[in-house]
C-alpha cells in the first residue's frame, strides 16, 4: 500500500487493536482521525477540544480499551493537563497521544517542540521516520504504554505526516478488552495519593528505557567515524547528505538511553545531533557528559533538509534561491467566501479586531486588514474583554472579538462565560460558516452531524450565549452588507455582553449555484472600492475592473460596494 | 531508475492527485517512493507544490536543489519559481495559462512578461502546453493536471500504459473516460 503518514497512523492504531479515538482537527494531524473513521471497525470522534479528546482516551484506557488522542503540536497545550497527571496515575490499556509538529511553520502559529512536554511530563515519545515506522511506531507506542504503564507520545512531523511511502501492513493485533478495576490510589491524584505515584511514574520511565532497549527502538548503522544521532524525517536528510557516515537512528527523543550513546560516541571521532526546532536530544547528551555539534552548527530555525545538514556539517552556508523576485502567492479567503462580508464590515465600521484562529485568520491580511490579534484557539474573547479593561468604554464601543463557530466550541465558550461573569461590555462576533473549515471542513458540534456521519442536534450558538446571560443577540447574513453592519452597529451600542452571530455556509460546501456578475465597463471609473474586499475573482486592468467568470461565485459583495452601480448580475 | 519530480501550481489545480498518481506508477514500477505534499492552502489559491522521488531506495523526501529531473508546473510563474530544484539537462512541463496573484489582480504588482525567457535560459528542455484548452476539449477544465501529465509521460518516455493505469486508479469512476481522453490529448503533443 502507499499511504500518506497520517493513513499510515490510522491503519496502525486499527491493526493494533486500538477500541477508541478522540480528537480535535489541526495540520498537520486531521487525516489520522479522518482515515480511521473511514477504514472503520473502532470508534473514532471529533471532540470539542484537544483536552476533551484527551480525557476521553483517557477514560477509555482506564476503562480497559487500548485509545488514541491526536492532535497538532499546539493542540497538547489543551490537552497537557491530561497528560502530565495521567503519567502520575498511568493507564490500563495502552493510551497513545499522537501529536503533530510543524517545524516551518507551515500552517501554524509557532514552532513549539512537543518533545520537551514528553521530558517535562515524564512520559516516553517514539518519532517514526517513514510511514512504514509511522505503521509500525503506533502499534510500538500502544505496547509500550501498556508494558511500563505510561500514556506514550508519537510525535509526527510535517513532513512524515504528509508524506506518501510504501506500508506493508502487519497481522492485526486483537487485545483483548481489560476489566476495569476501582483504583482511587492510582486514579484519583490527590496529594496523598499523587506523593507515591510520582515514585512510580519514575520507575516507569525506567520500564520504558528497558523496554525500548528490548526492542531495539533506537539502532546503530555502522560507518566511518563522523557519528550523527538523528530521528524522523532529519535521519532520511542525514542519511541522503552523509552517505557513509555512521549513525545512531532514534527511535525514542527522550528518554535517550545513555548506555547505548556512549559506546557510540566513543566510536567516532566527531559527534554530531541533527534535530530540528529545540535542543531536546543534544541536552539530554549534554547530560550524559557529551557534547557534539548541534544547535549552534546546523540552526535554530524552521525546517532542516539534507542540503541544510550536508553545507553545516562543510561549515559552508546554504545557498541562497536565485528566483526571489516573484510575486508571491500568500493564501486568500475564496472567492465567495462569506468571512469577506463580515471583514469588510469591520474595516468599514473601522473597528478593533481581536481575532482567532481559522481560515478566518486570513481576514488579517491585506487588502482587507481587518483582524489586529491571532495567538491562540480561543484567545478573542478574552482578549477583548482585556482590551477593554484597559482602555475602557471607548475601546469596547469600538472593538469585537472575532472567532468561528468550531473555535467557539473549541475555547471560546470559557472566555465568553467568564466575559459574562465579570460584567464586560464586549461584542462577540461569531463567523458561523457551518463547519471547521481551515482544516478541510470537520464537524462540530454546531453542525448537527458527528464524524461517523450520523445526524444529531446542533448545539446552538446563540442559544448557548443566551444561557449564559447574553441579552443582546444578532443574527445576521454577512453577504448582506447593510444587514451586518447593522446588526455589528446595534450589538456594540447595547451594554453588557453582547453576540453577533454571521451566519453563511462556506462557500466550498454551500452547493448552491448563483449567477455570476459582470462590470459594466461604461460606468466603472476604476475606483477600486470592490478591489478592497480582496476577492480574488476581480481584477484590475488599464484602469477598470472586470470579474473572472469562472471564479466568480455569485455572492453579491462586490455589487454592494461598487459606488457606481457598474457590477451587474446575478438575482 | 531513479526520477525525482517537482509539481506545482496554485491551490485548486489538482497538484495533490498528480503527486499521487506518480506514487502509484512508482509502486507499479517496483520502486520505492516518497510523494511529499503541502496541505492546508491547496484551496485557497497559494502555491502548491509537492515533491515525488522513486528509486531503488528514497531517504529524503524533498528533492535537492539542482537535481529534479522534471518540473511539472500547472502556471509558468509557477514553473519559474521553482527553476533553482531543475538539473541542467532536466525537463520542465508547464502550462501556458496564467494565474493571476492576487498582488497583480489588483493593480499592485505586475505579471514579469519575460517568464519563459528566464525558464528557457536555465534549462533547455521545455515544454508549453496549452492546457486549458486541451482540458475544456477533453470535457472539464478540471483536467488540467492529467493533460500536463500525458505530456509529461510522454517527454520523460515513461511507461504510458503503468502511468494511465495509476491515473484510472486514482480518480472516480465517473471520471476515468474523461481523464484517459486528457491523458491522450497530452501525451499526444511530444
Amino acid at each position: 500500500m502507499i499511504l500518506l503518514g497520517n493513513e499510515a497512523v490510522a491503519h496502525g492504531a486499527r491493526d493494533a487493536g486500538a477500541r477508541v479515538v478522540s480528537s480535535y482537527p489541526g495540520t498537520p494531524s486531521t487525516e489520522i482521525t479522518e482515515t480511521i473513521a473511514a477504514l472503520g471497525g473502532l470508534y473514532a470522534e471529533w471532540a470539542a477540544n484537544e483536552k476533551v479528546a484527551a480525557e476521553v482516551a483517557m477514560g477509555a484506557a482506564v476503562a480497559g480499551a487500548r485509545a488514541m488522542c491526536c492532535m497538532k503540536h499546539v493542540g497538547l497545550n489543551v490537552a497537557s493537563e491530561v497528560l502530565f497527571t495521567g503519567a502520575y496515575s498511568g493507564i490500563n490499556a495502552g493510551l497513545v497521544f499522537v501529536v503533530a509538529d510543524d517545524p516551518g511553520m507551515h500552517s501554524s502559529q509557532n514552532e513549539q517542540d512537543t518533545r520537551f512536554y514528553a521530558m517535562s511530563a515524564h512520559v516516553p515519545i517514539l518519532e517514526p521516520s517513514t510511514a512504514q515506522e509511522a505503521y509500525d511506531y503506533i502499534r510500538l507506542a500502544f505496547e509500550m504504554s501498556e508494558a511500563c504503564d505510561l500514556p506514550v507520545i508519537l510525535r509526527m512531523t510535517t513532513r512524515i505526516a504528509h508524506t506518501r511511502g510504501i506500508v506493508a501492513p502487519r497481522e492485526a493485533d486483537h487485545p483483548e478488552l481489560r476489566p476495569y478495576e476501582k483504583r482511587p490510589d492510582k486514579y484519583v491524584m490527590m496529594p496523598g495519593f499523587a506523593r507515591p505515584r510520582k515514585h512510580a511514574m519514575m520507575a516507569n520511565l525506567d520500564k520504558a528505557r528497558a523496554f525500548a532497549k528490548e526492542r531495539g527502538i533506537n539502532r546503530v548503522e555502522l560507518g566511518n567515524k563522523q557519528g550523527f544521532l538523528c530521528a524522523g524525517g532529519v535521519y532520511q536528510y542525514v542519511k541522503e547528505a552523509m552517505p557513509g557516515a555512521s549513525v545512531y537512528k532514534v527511535g525514542m527523543p527522550y528518554p535517550l538511553l545513555e548506555e547505548e550513546i556512549k559506546p557510540f560516541a566513543s566510536g567516532v571521532e566527531t559527534l554530531y545531533v541533527v534535530e530540528e526546532l529545540e535542543p531536546v536530544m543534544e541536552l539530554q547528551l549534554n547530560s550524559f557528559g557529551l557534547f557534539p555539534k548541534g544547535k549552534d552548527t546546523f540552526g535554530k530555525f524552521g525546517e532542516y533538509t539534507a542540503e541544510t545538514v550536508a553545507c553545516a556539517v562543510k561549515g559552508v552556508p546554504v545557498p541562497e534561491d536565485t528566483v526571489s523576485d516573484l510575486p508571491g502567492r500568500p493564501p486568500v479567503l475564496c472567492p465567495g467566501c462569506p468571512h469577506r462580508g463580515a471583514f469588510t464590515a469591520i474595516k468599514r465600521l473601522k473597528l478593533n479586531a481581536f481575532g482567532d484562529i481559522g481560515c478566518y485568520t486570513l481576514g488579517a491580511a491585506a487588502p482587507l486588514s481587518a483582524m489586529d490579534t491571532t495567538i491562540c484557539m480561543g484567545a478573542s474573547i478574552g482578549m477583548a474583554h482585556g482590551a477593554a479593561l484597559a482602555q475602557g468604554e471607548d475601546m469596547a464601543r469600538k472593538s469585537v472579538a472575532v472567532i468561528g463557530d468550531s473555535t467557539f466550541f473549541h475555547s471560546g465558550l470559557d472566555g465568553l462565560a467568564s466575559a459574562c461573569y465579570n460584567q464586560s461590555d464586549i461584542t462577540v462576533l461569531v463567523l458561523d460558516n457551518g463547519t471547521t473549515g481551515m482544516t478541510g471542513h470537520q464537524d462540530n458540534p454546531s453542525t448537527g452531524m458527528t464524524l461517523a456521519r450520523q445526524k444529531v442536534s446542533p448545539i446552538s450558538i446563540e442559544e448557548t450565549a443566551r444561557a449564559f446571560g447574553v441579552k443582546n443577540i444578532y443574527i445576521a447574513d454577512p453577504l448582506n452588507l447593510p444587514e451586518m453592519e447593522q446588526a455589528l452597529r446595534d450589538a456594540l451600542a447595547a451594554p453588557g455582553v453582547s453576540l453577533v452571530v454571521a451566519r453563511h455556509k462556506c462557500v466550498l460546501i454551500d452547493g448552491e449555484k448563483k449567477p455570476v456578475y459582470k462590470v459594466n465597463p461604461e460606468v466603472c471609473i476604476g475606483c477600486g472600492v470592490c478591489l478592497q474586499s480582496g476577492c480574488p475573482a476581480l481584477r484590475k486592468q488599464d484602469g477598470k475592473v472586470s470579474i473572472e467568470p469562472t471564479m466568480c461565485k455569485g455572492c453579491n459583495l462586490c455589487a454592494h460596494l461598487c459606488p457606481t452601480g457598474a457590477i451587474e448580475g446575478g438575482r | 531508475m531513479k526520477l525525482d519530480v517537482l509539481i506545482s501550481g496554485v491551490g485548486g489545480q489538482g497538484i495533490l492527485l498528480c503527486g499521487k498518481i506518480l506514487g502509484n506508477y512508482a509502486t507499479r514500477k517496483g520502486l520505492d517512493v516518497k510523494v511529499s505534499e503541502v496541505h492546508g492552502m491547496a484551496q485557497r489559491g497559494g502555491c502548491v507544490v509537492t515533491h515525488v522521488r522513486m528509486s531503488q531506495r528514497v531517504y529524503s523526501p524533498l528533492i535537492h536543489r539542482g537535481e529534479a529531473d522534471a518540473i511539472l508546473a500547472f502556471e509558468p510563474m509557477e514553473a519559474l519559481r521553482y527553476m533553482d530544484f531543475i538539473r541542467e539537462d532536466g525537463v520542465v512541463i508547464t502550462a501556458a495559462d496564467r494565474v493571476l496573484p492576487i498582488s497583480v489582480a489588483m493593480g499592485q504588482g505586475t505579471y514579469p512578461e519575460d517568464i519563459m525567457e528566464r525558464v528557457h535560459a536555465r534549462c533547455s528542455r521545455v515544454l508549453t502546453v496549452d492546457g486549458a484548452a486541451l482540458a475544456k476539449e477533453a470535457g472539464s477544465l478540471m483536467t488540467l493536471n492529467i493533460v500536463l501529465l500525458g505530456a509529461f509521460t510522454a517527454m520523460l518516455n515513461l511507461d504510458r500504459e503503468a502511468m494511465e493505469a495509476a491515473v484510472a486508479d486514482s480518480v472516480k469512476p465517473q471520471f476515468v473516460e474523461m481523464n484517459r481522453i486528457a491523458f491522450g490529448l497530452g501525451y499526444g503533443l511530444v
